[in-house]
């Protein structure tokens, strides 16, 4: 092997290397323990979401990446390069869209995102070259004087992701991406990941949001209590754990006592939520839509990854 | 590899201050202009000369001391605070390759840099009282500059410690009025009792508006070198002290 392919190894450049590899990952603040044992790989190109209740460990894993948690058992290692030893070369090539906006209110759109390449020491040419190609990417050239405070929500939330890509970064870290934003503003946002994509961009990302992970990830990864409750390819998680189609009937408890015997002759599991009954039907039950009667409010729908979050981590809210 | 500095992070409050430089000087540079007319002119002239100056050329020196104080600690608690828990910047900025350090470093050079600017504006508005400083005035410069590392460091830790703005009002009636007004700048300290002498002398304004005297008015016979070490090991401690509880309340 030459020295120069061992410089490539060293840096982590070379494809076969996992972008992100953790192993063992804990965390304790306190008593309170965040991260149990949490283990996950993520190859170069690949797009990855986290999902998991408030408080499931999603946000501190996220700091562990960036260095503002220190981790207090496993290893990790990004590009292949340890954390936290060597964090500084590491940061060079991540960018990351924050959930709190931390745009810099009093200077505008253009200074925000020309003082963030000033922290990567990013030369000033090559700065403005690369503020001029991501303001019309995504969309605000027309904005480029404005003060943030003059924008809306949607336009904060692509000057996050524009001032995350101003280095160039080969990992992508997105905490809600697209929390509290409207209809458009989101698929504005999305349109411009898939493209990001297709470009070879890695990326993490967390989300409430399912079908935003499931329209922008191949492979999710769902946590709870600290650990990964569950990994896979969306769709192929839900028809494995969840099923392939689901039931949503509103009736009295008597009903449903007396539509649940029915259901019981085809292979589902159900759940009673109040005064709903849901089935989750792993075979086509069809034939037994006969016995809910036009009078009665129902529904089919394919299943989702909504059911299987339920599933795995409960209906009871979780609030930390 | 690429070298980091704290400069970025200074680079990035001049920006935004470069959009507010007449509120901040007005905020700045009102007090200690109102106490030098209030006090050097409307008192100072019913009183005796101190040591050969009239009152106001008296107070005139330590008042450029006190204008860098304000400025330097104002910064870095209010301004601080408000970049740490509303803007999100110090987020915004540990996500990149600086690293803490760099971080507080920048934000300290900031305070003083900006607590200079003040002093000097100070010290060009003084010919207007009449006060014309001698040519020795130009080496008290670095002295205000380590007497801004020093508030604006001190600054920084009480920000590491807030919940609210509110408990900036401690810092402020309980450390930076009490110096303002003890540190020399409005009487003489060489006639009071030893005892409560010696404690004044511990202030850490002290020095500095001794100092802020001593290269005004060029008279040089009097000690430095103390003065001046002791400022010097004051500001790197505050700084040092800065860092590690930063570090506290930001990486858990």
């Amino acid at each position: 092997m030459g020295s120069g392919m061992e410089k490539e190894l060293n840096n982590g450049r070379l494809s076969a290397a996992p972008v992100i590899s953790a192993a063992g990952l804990g965390k304790s603040f306190g008593p309170r323990r965040v991260l149990d044992g949490l283990s996950f790989t993520l190859a170069r190109g690949e797009s990855v979401g986290f999902l998991g209740p408030n408080g499931a460990g999603k946000t501190t894993c996220i700091n562990i990446l960036l260095g503002l948690v220190e981790k207090s058992a496993g290893e990790l290692r990004i590009f292949g390069l340890e954390v936290p030893r060597r964090h500084r070369e590491i940061k060079y090539r991540i960018g990351v869209v924050p959930q709190a906006d931390s745009l810099d209110p009093d200077l505008s759109v253009e200074e925000n995102l020309l003082t963030y390449a000033g922290y990567f020491r990013i030369a000033r040419r090559q700065a403005r070259e690369r503020t001029d190609e991501l303001l019309q990417f995504f969309a605000l050239q027309s904005r480029r004087h404005e003060i943030i405070e003059q924008l809306s929500g949607g336009q904060r939330r692509r000057l996050l992701l524009a001032r995350a890509l101003i280095n160039e970064p080969e990992l992508l870290i997105l905490d809600e991406p697209t929390i509290g934003l409207d209809p458009q503003a989101r698929h504005l946002i999305w349109e411009r990941l898939a493209v990001l994509q297709e470009q070879g961009t890695t990326m993490l990302l967390t989300s409430h949001y399912l079908d935003e992970v499931s329209r922008l990830c191949g492979r999710v990864l769902i946590l709870d209590h600290g650990r990964i409750v569950a990994e896979g390819q969306p769709q192929q998680l839900v028809s494995e754990l969840v099923g392939s189609e689901v039931y949503e009937v509103e009736g009295t408890p008597a009903e449903l006592d007396l539509l649940a015997r029915d259901f019981a002759r085809c292979d589902a599991s159900m759940e009673r939520v109040g005064d709903r009954l849901f089935v989750y039907a792993r075979e086509d039950c069809s034939r037994l839509e006969s016995v809910l009667g036009a009078a009665r409010t129902w529904l089919r729908r394919p299943a989702n990854l909504e059911d299987l979050f339920i599933q795995l981590t409960g209906r009871s809210l979780r609030e930390s | 590899m690429k070298r980091v500095s704290f400069f970025p992070v200074w680079l990035r409050n001049a920006r935004v201050w470069r959009k507010h430089v007449l509120a901040t000087l007005i905020g700045n540079l009102g007090q200690p202009l109102l106490f030098l007319l209030a006090m050097g002119y409307g008192l100072g002239r019913e009183m005796a000369p101190i040591g050969g100056l009239s009152y106001l050329q008296f107070i005139a020196p330590g008042l450029v001391a006190s204008a860098v104080m304000y400025s330097a600690a104002f910064e870095t608690t209010y301004g601080s605070y408000t970049r740490l828990a509303v803007q999100q910047t110090y987020a915004a900025i540990l996500m990149t390759p600086l690293g803490l350090r760099e971080l507080v470093v920048g934000e300290i050079v900031w305070g003083a840099s900006k607590g200079l600017f003040a002093g000097v504006i100070m010290l060009c508005c003084l010919p207007l009282f009449g006060v014309l400083p001698s040519p020795w005035v130009l080496a008290l410069l670095p002295v205000l500059f380590v007497a801004g590392i020093f508030f604006a460091a001190s600054g920084l830790i009480m920000t590491a410690l807030a919940k609210n703005y509110d408990f900036f009002n401690y810092f402020i009636s309980l450390a930076i009025t009490p110096l303002f007004l003890f540190s020399g700048i409005f009487f003489p300290l060489q006639n009071m009792a030893p005892g409560a002498r010696a404690l004044l002398e511990l202030l850490p304004l002290t020095p500095i508006v001794s100092l802020a005297r001593i290269f005004c008015y060029g008279t040089l016979r009097e000690p430095l070198l103390l003065k001046i070490l002791g400022s010097l090991l004051l500001a790197l401690l505050a700084s040092l002290l800065a860092i590690f509880l930063l570090r506290r309340r930001l990486i858990r």
